[in-house]
This record gives structure tokens, sequence and C-alpha cells, in this order.
């Protein structure tokens, strides 16, 4: 019975990873990671459900704790990469390296 | 063997005899002055200038009434405990071995004792005068008793590391000196190469040093020579073989000996007392002292004989052919040390003599140095015998002394080289007759080549360069010239009944009675005689011509031979140096080609992976999170196989 709900959070992880490689828009990509994370907590409790203990919600607030954090600072980054560059697209950002 | 060794050890087997006690300062002072001398003059720079060169004749004297009131209480002893020994304190332990630093008063040391620091209490007072014009004088005086510290450390050693101690000693105070006057390049390169062949002489004696170390578990002689019948023949012969290179290096004999009339570049007092007198005596004694060890290895002492033997010959025949008055000198110290060597290689019949032979030399060669010094310091510092010439009536005093040396060291009946040289060729000649005639022939070509000297430059015309105005020397200078010319006369009283050989046996020896094949009367007549025929040959070749200011070009290949020190620096170039030098530039080369390359490849080998890969840092976030992805991928891959 938690084929489903397993399912759904393949499909949401998968349309994050593939959004995450291929959207250029910074705020686009951070929207599909959030995404992922979110499909990975709705595991987490379909676990907990299933194992019929406390331990995967217990996960699934701190990985909501951990992603809020997250979006403290990368908004803030984002913001400023725009406001220098005039641009939010992530493959402008390229200048660290080699 | 380990049990005795151990048992002896603990039972100590030097037992100071009675009486040693009040000689214990007199012992440690005669060592500790000219060490304090150095010392101060060294530690006291420039403020001790002004009295430097008194402070060291001061030092120097002391010692040397130290060594008589030691010699004079050795006398008053019974023969059989007249051997002294202080032990200090322990210089080192490692495992069972342990060194201490000894000081050993025996016959054998006493004679050195009066040798160096009598002998070298003359030259501190000659070199006040030779090199009051030299404004580095105090060093020289600091290093002077450097070398008396260094060569009084030598003889009173005992145990062989403390003798190795004072051997290096004399050698740095030998390099120190050679290259007094270091402005010159000779005398640079003269001291370094005096030193690098003494190099090769040191390995010997160390390697000798630690082969006793091995074989005996000790290195004192008290206990090696105590020990000695219970070793090998093979393995004494190997020890003996090794300290005769190490007395090769030091006495200059072949095939070492290049050394000897390069280091005549160094002041003259000190041609006289380290290159003379002294140090280059210090193979004579080591060889006498290793007496337990050669006594028991006859292959190693026919090798020290054949050494001495070519040496003699040698030296001789360098001296014939030099117009430098100081290398004909050294030239002819080669082959006195020559004469000592070959006779500490008959054995117990020789040992004493060569002993004898030392003293009468360090009288009659110091003496004969100083005089050379006398002559060039009134010439200029013209050390050529062909611009000299008549200098008898300009120089009477060193004139006169030097005819005392000249007289002795050719053998003139009477004086006392004629006494030393004449025991050595008796016992040669009772050992081996080659050997013996080869001693007369040095003999007469001695008095060849010491003849020529004398007239080149007391007799025959006067050769002077047009600014030089020959003039006697200061007192200073002479006193100890006449000194010395007193104990070249006088030196031979040491043989009356024997005395020195009967003071020396208990430490080399009891001789046996050999009866000689030749009565000991005819061969002092045949050595006289053919002295006689030398001194003439001389008369007829030098005396009687006009002795040409420039060197003749012409000469008989013998000559050419001899001039250059028979080819033996041209020698050791082609044959050590030179592959040396091929073999350091290969080595260099192969460094450089094979382990530098490898170093260095496998650096760019890294370096060049570095910059293909690091194209991978491209920048583009998004291919991070790719590969990222792709990694992630290939984990679960993995995890599925292995779980399948």
């Amino acid at each position: 019975m938690t084929t489903p709900f397993i399912a759904l959070s393949a499909i949401l992880f998968s349309i994050g990873a593939i959004g995450v490689l291929i959207r250029r828009n910074a705020i686009v990509v951070f929207m599909c990671v959030e995404l992922m994370l979110n499909a990975t907590n709705l595991s987490l409790i379909t676990f907990a459900r299933t194992n019929g203990n406390l331990e995967g919600q217990v996960a699934a607030f701190f990985v909501m704790v951990v992603a809020a954090a997250e979006v403290v600072v990368g908004l803030a980054i984002i913001m400023t990469i725009f406001r220098t560059r005039r641009s939010a697209s992530v493959d402008d950002a390229s200048l660290l390296k080699y | 063997m380990l049990n005795s060794l151990s048992v002896l050890s603990s039972q100590s087997p030097v037992v100071a005899p009675q009486g040693a006690g009040d000689m214990t300062i007199p012992l440690i002072l005669v060592l500790a002055l000219p060490a304090a001398g150095a010392a101060i003059l060294l530690l006291g720079g420039r403020r001790t200038d002004r009295f430097g060169h008194l402070v060291g004749t001061a030092a120097a004297l002391g010692s040397f009434v130290c060594a008589l009131v030691l010699f004079f209480n050795l006398l008053g002893q019974p023969a059989d405990s007249r051997a002294i020994q202080v032990d200090l304190w322990t210089w080192f332990s490692a495992g069972r071995w342990q060194v201490e630093l000894g000081l050993l008063y025996d016959q054998l040391s006493a004679l050195f004792l009066l040798l160096i620091t009598g002998v070298g209490s003359l030259i501190h007072v000659y070199s006040i005068g030779y090199m009051a014009h030299d404004d580095r004088r105090r060093r020289f005086f600091a290093y002077l008793n450097l070398f008396v510290a260094a060569m009084l450390m030598l003889v009173l050693a005992s145990d062989f590391v403390g003798l190795f101690l004072g051997w290096e000693g004399v050698g740095l105070a030998s390099y120190l000196l050679i290259g007094f006057w270091q402005h010159k390049p000779t005398a640079a390169a003269a001291q370094k190469k005096a030193f690098v062949i003494n190099r090769v002489g040191d390995i010997g004696l160390s390697l000798g040093i630690s082969l006793i170390l091995a074989t005996f578990g000790t290195t004192s002689f008290a206990q090696v020579s105590e020990l000695a019948h219970e070793a090998n023949t093979g393995v004494l012969t190997a020890i003996g073989l090794l300290l005769l290179l190490a007395a090769c290096g030091k006495s200059a004999q072949f095939p070492l000996q290049t050394w000897l009339l390069d280091a005549m570049e160094g002041p003259t007092p000190v041609s006289a007392l380290i290159h003379a007198a002294t140090m280059v005596t210090a193979g004579v004694y080591l060889i006498v002292r290793s007496n337990f060890i050669f006594d028991l290895a006859p292959d190693a002492r026919s090798a020290v004989v054949a050494v001495g033997t070519i040496t003699l010959l040698m030296g001789a025949a360098i001296g014939c052919a030099k117009d430098d008055i100081k290398k004909v000198l050294a030239g002819s110290t080669m082959s006195q040390i020559g004469y000592m060597i070959m006779a500490s290689g008959l054995g117990t019949v020789g040992y004493a003599f060569a002993i004898f032979h030392l003293l009468t030399h360090g009288f009659f060669k110091a003496n004969m140095f100083l005089g050379a010094g006398s002559v060039m310091h009134g010439t200029n510092d013209d050390v050529d015998m062909r611009h000299y010439g008549a200098l008898r009536k300009a120089m009477p005093v060193t004139f006169l002394t030097f005819a005392m040396g000249y007289l002795a060291i050719i053998g003139f009946p009477g004086f006392s080289g004629f006494w030393s040289k004449d025991k050595i060729i008796e016992a040669a000649l009772g050992e081996n007759l080659l050997v013996g005639i080869c001693a007369i022939i040095g003999a007469a070509v001695t008095g060849f080549y010491m003849t020529r000297l004398m007239l080149m430059t007391f007799f025959t015309k006067p050769r002077w360069e047009e600014d030089v105005h020959p003039h006697e020397s200061p007192k200073v200078m002479t006193v100890p010239l006449i000194v010395l010319a007193a104990l070249s006369v006088l030196g031979g009283l040491l043989l009356i009944n024997d005395w020195i050989v009967k003071f020396l046996a208990p430490v080399v020896g009891e001789v046996h009675e050999h009866h000689p094949p030749i009565p000991a009367v005819a061969v002092s007549v045949i050595a006289v005689l053919v002295v006689a025929v030398g001194v003439a040959l001389a008369w007829f070749l030098v005396g009687k011509k006009d002795v040409p200011r420039e060197a003749p070009e012409d000469v008989s290949p013998f000559v050419t031979l001899a001039r250059n020190e028979f080819f033996a620096d041209a020698f050791n170039d082609e044959v050590i140096a030179q592959p040396g030098l091929k073999m350091i530039k290969g080595l260099h080369a192969f460094d450089d080609g094979v382990v530098d390359g490898a170093v260095m490849g496998g650096a760019s080998a890294v370096g060049g992976l570095a910059e293909v890969s690091r194209k991978l840092q491209n920048g583009f976030v998004r291919s991070y999170a790719l590969s990222l992805v792709g990694g992630a991928v290939l984990v679960l891959l993995a995890l599925l196989v292995v779980n399948l």
C-alpha cells in the first residue's frame, strides 16, 4: 500500500533532478532542489509509517530545518549575484574554474 | 679469547709503579703547557700580538723543563719499573670497549719527549728572530705550540685511539703551518696536497685500529701486547700492513712520499721542526711502538723493510738533482727516514737503532734546516743554491754550524750520524745482504748530495743576485744553531756502552746476540770509504767546475727522473686522480641523468596529468551536478550488483 507514495516520491525526485540539470535560471534550479528535498521527505515519512516508529518523521523535520536554512543563504547568494551581474543564469557565474 | 679479555680488563694489567704519584703533575704539565699556550694565543687574538712569541716560547721551554724532570726521575728508577701510566679519565666507552684517556711515559716516550720539547724549544727561540718581520708572528707561535702539544699527545698516549688523536692533531698543525703564507697559491696548494695525501695514510691507521679492536677487543698498548700472540698471523700481518700505510703517509715514505717536497712551502722553522725532526718521524714511532705486532708478523716486517729501502734510495736520488736548498734537505729527510723505517722493519735488532738514528737525525737535520733558513734570511729568501756560493765568509756561524750537521749526516767518523747510520747498515747487512748493500749505496749518495749542497752554498764563486748582501743572522737565530750543532756532534754519546739499546730494551725487547757476516769494524770502514767516494765525486763534478746560474737543460734521463721526483706526481695524477675524476664525472652524469631524471620525470608526468584533468573544473555548476548524479547512479548500480 505504500508503493504509490514511493512512486510519487521517485517521480518528484526525478523531476527535481532533471530540473537541476537542465534549467539555467538559478531560482528555478533552487526550486527543483527544494522539490528533491520534499520528495525525500515524502519517502522518509512513508517508511516511518511502514516501520511504525517516529525516526523517519524526525529525519523529515531535520530536512525541513536544513532546507529552511538553505533557502535563507541560497536566496541571499542568488540575490547578490543578480545585483552585480544583472543575470540569474547559473551558466554566467562560471568564474571559479581552471 | 673473550673470557680472557674480560678477566684482563677487570684486573687492569697496567699497574702504576711506586713513585708515580709525584711524577703525575710534570707529566700532565708537559702536555698541558703547549696546549695552554696555543689556546691563549689563539683565543687571545690581537691582544696577545705584542708578547705572543714570548708566551709560545715560554710554554715550549716549560714543557722541556718538565720533560727533563721526568727523564731524570726515570733514570733514578730501577730498569724494570720505569713505565708510568696515568689514566686521566674515561674518554668514551661503547659496549665492552672502553677508551681511557691515559698517558704512558716509558723509555720510548721519554726519548721522544726530550727530542720534541728540546728541539721544539730551540726552534721556538729561532723563530722569534726568523719571523720577526711577519705581522702574523703570534699566530705562527700559536700553531707551533699546537703542534708541540699534539705531537706530545701522539707519543704519550697509552692507547691507539689516543695516539690517533695526536696523529690527527699533528696533521692539522702541519696543514696550518705549511700554508702559513696562505697568500701564496703554491703554499695553499702544498698544504692541501699534504693534507689529502696524509688522509690516505690516516685511513690506514683508522682501519688498523679498527682491526685491532675487532681482533683483541681493546686498543690499549698494554693489553694488545699481552694478547698479540693469541691472534693468527694473517690478521697480525694485515694490521701491520695497515699501520705501515699510516707510517708511509705521515713519514713521507714510498708510495705516499710526494707531499713532503711541496711542504717546503712553509716557513723554514716549520720545515725544521715538523718536516724533519719530529712529525715525519711519527711513522717510525708507530712501528716501534707496535713492535708487539710486527714481531709476530714477519711478512709485514718485510714490507716495512722494502718500503724503507726504496724510499732511502729514492730520497737520496731526489736530493742529488734538486737546486732548491730546502728540497735537497727534504729529499735527504725522506732518505734518512727511509733508513729508520728500514731499521724498524728489521725487528728487535733494529728498533733501538731506528730510534737512535731518529734522535741524531732530529739534531742534525733540524740544525741544517735552520741553517738553510739562516742562509735564506741573509739572501732575501732566495732558495736556489745556484744563486748562492762562497757564503762561508759572509755567514761564518751559519757555515760552521751547518758544517757540523753536514759531517754528521754523511757519517764522518766520530759525529753522531756516523754511529747511528753505521749501526743501521750493520744490522741490515746481518739480516739481508741486498738491503745492506742498498743502505751502503744510500750512504754514498748521501755523501754526494750533501757535499754538493755544501759546495754550492758555502764554497765555489759567488753567484748572488745583484741586490743581495749576505749577512749573518741575529744571535737569537745563531744560538739555537750552535746548540743543535753541538748535539749533532755529540749525539753519538748515547751509544756509549750500548746505553740506548739497553735503555730501550724493556719496551722493544732484548737484542739477542747476532753475528754479522762481516765484522762491525769492516762495515764501518766500508761505509766511510763509500761516503768518501761520494764526497770526492761531488768535489770533481761540482766543486772543481763553475756552477752555472741556470740549471742545465741537456741532462741525462736519470737527472730528469730525479728532478721530477720520479714523476710520482704525474703518476698519481694519471693513475689515481684522472680516473677518479672520470669516475666522479660518471657518477655526476648518472646522478643528473638517471636519479634526477626519474625524480623530474615523475614530477612532470604528474604535472601533465594535472594539466589534463584540471580542464574538468570548467566552472559550470550544472556539469558538476551532472557528475554528482552520474556518481550517485554508479554507486546505486554497484550496490545493486553486489546485492544480486
